[in-house]
């Protein structure tokens, strides 16, 4: 983890692209006794590089970590894509990642159930896991009845993929697909 | 950004991607000539020199009557077009174009409403089966000659009639990318899904490589179509794809209905003889061999290609939905996808849903198609309470990782690769999408284990070792996958040592994933089963230990060549061979890009070339030449059997050689070109009683309307209306009418209006504003009306779902839906009143 990071310090130091947003900002300003002892939130953070979730066009982002806690996020100004800038959306990255409302526990909801209940995570993946060789074995079709090879399932489907890594996207190809024989994977690019 | 002008079509740029407009305002500000043709007036319109409105499903028309003009008044590049293009190829003499067949081409069958046979739009062919041409463009059977007929009717009048545009307006953008390109200059065309999203989407944008073609701005800098692509790695979804139809890299998933039951059969009927596609047989060797291991070498010579699961037909995501509304689909995997609100006729996804047996949904929040079995749209006359205890699905609701909770790359619409590094574990029992595959895996390896069934041998072979070396440092997930390690396998790797290519029965000279040596790149590639590659394009990005080009971080030059890494082999523009003449000078200094360098007999420049480095421009083929010998030093498109751009496409579309107009699947007005009204290969679903379309003129459903984003939400909101920032930017959904329109229906800006379509109906307030506004199309005034679809029922901003209201025709090369033209009826009020 934090492989490749640069402490705030570190980064600032290395002869930048200064974008006209970063000149503003570190304008010497008129300063009382107070906030001249004051430092930035982000002053001795890691900053962490990464890609905004958004749209395609691959905006860089500073990821700002202090205590194994996301502090802030903010445009990256050295990536030649964005030069430090983001959209209303990427400038809400943090609010996305840190969020009251996220899942954090695994819920089950039993057919006909009215409710949700949580699970742990082993229990889920061992029915999940259940689910997929049960539903493979009643389905699978090795050949069509004029004997044509298919090797497929056209029971189970998967969607989704556009939002994930390009190596997550390769695995699950690789299993769904050259594994099981499930036909129906796509994703958003569909749509 | 080195553009001279920028045609913005089918895409508003400025809100949905509004940090590559800041590109766009930059070329604006050093001279170039913006150009915004929409439906709908938007800050991209505002930005741009010139707006023209338009209405909704003519775009073919007014790219068309361009392209006529292009080749009645000689205006086109006529030595770009000579040397690079198949204008010069002549074609069968049995092809019927739709001047001759009102609208259809030659091969229709009407039974199956397909174009199954399509050999009459193949090349006429000498004897060694080399295509025959007339650079004079003179014979009347060349493609040249053919265009000039096919887009004979597609005349300013025309536009005027069916897109509501003056003609003036037309010559102006016309005139404009005219005078912006050639030699010395370059225009670039930005499309968005305002043309994926249509029944003829594929023919919009081939009307738009057909005009760069002829205008010569097709593999030069400032030139290109943009495809502004609105998902993190859609791209990179698409590469490395988790799509029913493809491989990775491109290659097809194999299918039944060809004849593709043996590995050499698939090779055949998927590879080319000449041109870069030549070279298939290595990439889908090294593909199995990524997969299966050791196996691709015992089986019978088919190297395990007999397991890949083969297609029966359209298993695309919306033909899907209706096989499970049929209950035929029994389990559902999504992840970070949300068809209950986010796909066309939501309605009828929801109710798909309701014949599951189970489903796992991985996302960050509880979004509808986790909730359906509980909530529904609150309101509407079709709508009744849920009834929990008669739906039987059962849900998996797993906690996924956000962007920054996990490493991997994203693929970016320009086809670049960026590695994210992590930041901090995710919270809980939240995952990576990469844990739960990699684990999902391992447990059904051990549920197999024993078996001794043939068809659960691919699951027994499938190599699947991606655990860490290590625990990752400073993280509590002790078993999180080895990213890189996949990356690799991506990338590609050595076998076996070279020497040992003979002896691969001795398993002491067989590498495994964690020891092997990267390949440099796919062109290291063989089909002997001596390499092992996961992606055949992406091949190069990690090339050697230590090096992710991905991660790579320099920000500096021209074409800023270290900064991630841009497949294949990191080309900043591809076919780049072309921003040189055919002896190999840059057009014009201004536009210099990729050259042959005389003195050291190969190509150079600011780019990798996207050439074979060393041949030389004035190489000639020898008759009977194969793979890239065929090529001569003058063809740039180097992945087409005949290394030319193609005007008229030969094979391989489905619904016709060259773009023609239809009206949509819906529509307020007959069409005025042919009498085929629409797109006669798309996919109706007539048969569908929840996907009923309006008929063509319906006084019931008059207006036209038309979907979009906006720049504050995020397709159907799951990861945009869980965040108070956002909400309070955008916190409502509403639609845009005209005044005109408005007073018409007597309904009044901010209070709220009803939709209403066959399939559904939904409300929203009323934005009245003079950014949509009324068309004289046929004769006659015709409105349209224009909404964001980024609402549903969860989340903290709540609203109607748009994509209630939208049918589900599909787009018949790539199955997409038709969400930006249809027909709607609209009336004041709230729908829960």
């Amino acid at each position: 983890m934090l492989g490749q990071q640069t402490t705030f310090e570190a980064q600032t130091s290395i002869p930048p692209i200064i974008t006209q947003v970063m000149q503003v900002g570190s304008r010497t300003q008129a300063f009382s006794l107070e906030s001249s002892k004051m430092v930035p939130r982000i002053r001795d953070a890691q900053v962490v590089h990464s890609v905004c979730p958004y749209c395609a066009v691959g905006c860089g982002l500073n990821v700002y970590v202090k205590d194994g806690k996301v502090l802030d996020i903010e445009g990256n100004p050295g990536s030649p894509i964005n030069h430090g800038t983001l959209c209303p959306k990427g400038a809400a990255t943090f609010q996305y990642t840190v969020n009251p409302n996220r899942l954090t526990q695994v819920l089950h909801r039993a057919p006909y159930s009215d409710h949700w209940e949580v699970k742990s995570l082993e229990w889920a993946m061992e029915q999940i896991a259940q689910r997929v060789k049960q539903t493979r074995d009643e389905t699978f079709v090795e050949r069509l009845p004029d004997g044509r090879e298919v090797n497929h399932t056209l029971s189970i489907a998967s969607l989704g993929g556009a939002t994930l890594d390009v190596e997550e996207n390769y695995l699950m190809k690789k299993l769904f697909s050259g594994g099981l024989g499930i036909v129906s994977i796509e994703n958003q690019a569909r749509i | 950004m080195n553009s001279d002008a920028i045609l913005i079509m089918g895409s508003n740029m400025a809100e949905a991607h509004p940090v590559a407009f800041a590109n766009v305002v930059k070329a604006k500000e050093r001279g170039a000539k913006v150009i915004h043709v929409d439906p709908h007036y938007s800050r991209t319109s505002a930005l741009a020199n010139l707006y023209v409105a338009t209405r909704a499903g003519s775009d073919i028309v007014f790219l068309g009557a361009i392209i006529r003009h292009l080749l009645e008044t000689k205006s086109y590049f006529h030595d770009y077009v000579v040397n690079y293009t198949n204008a010069a190829t002549v074609i069968r003499e049995d092809y019927c174009d739709t001047e001759d067949l009102d609208g259809l081409f030659s091969g229709f069958d009407p039974a199956t409403e397909t174009y199954a046979d399509q050999t009459s739009w193949d090349y006429e062919r000498d004897a060694d089966g080399k295509p025959l041409t007339d650079p004079t463009l003179q014979h009347p059977r060349c493609v040249f000659q053919i265009m000039r007929r096919h887009f004979a009717r597609y005349t300013p009048e025309m536009v005027e009639e069916v897109c509501g545009v003056s003609r003036e307006q037309w010559m102006l953008v016309t005139q404009t990318l005219i005078e912006n390109s050639g030699r010395e200059r370059t225009s670039a065309i930005c499309y968005a899904v305002g043309w994926t999203q249509q029944s003829k989407g594929v023919q919009i944008i081939r009307a738009a490589a057909i005009m760069q073609l002829l205008l010569g701005n097709i593999g030069r800098p400032g030139g290109g179509i943009m495809a502004l692509r609105g998902h993190a790695s859609i791209q990179g979804s698409t590469d490395v794809p988790t799509l029913y139809d493809l491989l990775s890299g491109y290659m097809p998933q194999p299918s039944a209905l060809t004849p593709q039951q043996t590995l050499e059969e698939y090779i055949s009927t998927s590879g080319q003889k000449t041109g870069w596609w030549s070279n298939f047989p290595a990439y889908i060797r090294s593909l199995l061999q990524a997969w299966y291991g050791e196996a691709a070498n015992e089986e019978d010579g088919n190297c395990c290609y007999r397991w890949l699961p083969k297609t029966i037909g359209d298993h695309s995501h919306l033909a899907t939905s209706y096989t499970m509304l049929d209950g035929k689909v029994r389990g559902y995997l999504l992840f970070g996808q949300n068809p209950a609100a986010g796909s066309t006729n939501s309605r009828m996804q929801r109710k798909a849903l309701e014949q599951l047996d189970w489903m796992v949904v991985r996302d960050l929040y509880e979004v509808e198609s986790a909730a359906f079995w509980y909530k529904q749209p609150g309101f509407g006359p079709e709508t009744e309470p849920v009834d929990s205890s008669k739906i039987k699905t059962e849900i998996f609701l797993l906690p996924a990782a956000a962007s920054t909770e996990k490493e991997g790359c994203f693929t970016n619409t320009q086809r670049l690769l960026q590695w994210r590094d992590k930041a901090v574990d995710p919270a809980g029992d939240a995952r990576s999408d990469l844990w739960f595959v990699y684990h999902l895996g391992k447990r059904l390896k051990e549920l197999y284990a024993n078996s001794t069934a043939p068809k659960d041998r691919p699951l027994q072979a499938l190599t699947w070792d991606y655990d860490r070396e290590e625990p990752e440092p400073g993280s509590r997930i002790h078993d999180e996958p080895d990213t890189l390690l996949i990356l690799k396998e991506i990338n590609g790797y050595s076998v076996r040592p070279s020497n040992q290519a003979d002896q691969a029965s001795d398993e002491q000279s067989v590498y495994t994933l964690h020891d092997a040596p990267h390949v440099p790149g796919f062109t290291a590639l063989k089909s002997d089963g001596s390499t092992a590659c996961g992606s055949w394009i992406y091949s190069g990005v990690y090339p050697e230990p230590g090096n992710n080009r991905a991660a790579s971080r320099i920000s500096d030059g021209y074409t800023f060549l270290q900064w991630g890494f841009s497949w294949p082999a990191n080309r900043r523009i591809l076919y780049n061979r072309a921003s040189a003449d055919p002896q190999g000078h840059p057009w014009s200094e201004r536009k210099k890009y990729v050259w042959w360098d005389e003195e050291q007999q190969k190509w150079t420049g600011v780019d990798v070339p996207d050439f074979p480095i060393n041949k030389p421009p004035n190489y000639t083929p020898s008759a009977g030449s194969v793979g890239m010998d065929a090529l001569s030093g003058s063809d740039p498109f180097i992945m087409k059997p005949d290394g030319k751009g193609w005007l008229f496409v030969p094979n391989g579309l489905k619904d016709g050689p060259l773009p023609a107009h239809y009206e949509a699947a819906e529509s307020p007005v007959h069409n005025t070109l042919y009498h085929q009204q629409s797109n006669p290969a798309a996919k109706y679903y007539r048969d569908r009683p929840d996907n009923r379309l309006a008929a063509v003129g319906d006084p019931n459903y008059p207006i036209v309307i038309t979907t979009y984003r906006l720049t504050e939400h995020h397709v159907s909101g799951p990861m945009t209306r869980w965040m108070p920032w956002l909400n309070a930017l955008q916190p409502s959904l509403f639609a845009e009418l005209s005044p005109e329109l408005a007073a018409e229906r007597n309904i009044k800006h901010g209070e709220w209006l009803i939709i209403n379509t066959p399939r559904g109906e939904i409300e929203a307030r009323a934005m009245v504003t003079r950014r949509m506004r009324p068309l004289r199309v046929s004769g006659r005034v015709v409105h349209q009306i224009g909404l964001p679809f980024h609402w549903g029922f969860q989340g903290k901003s709540t609203g109607s779902i748009t994509n209630d209201l939208a049918h589900m025709v599909l787009e018949p090369n790539v199955s997409i839906e038709e969400a930006k033209a249809f027909t709607c009826n609209i009336r004041p009020g709230h729908i829960s009143m």
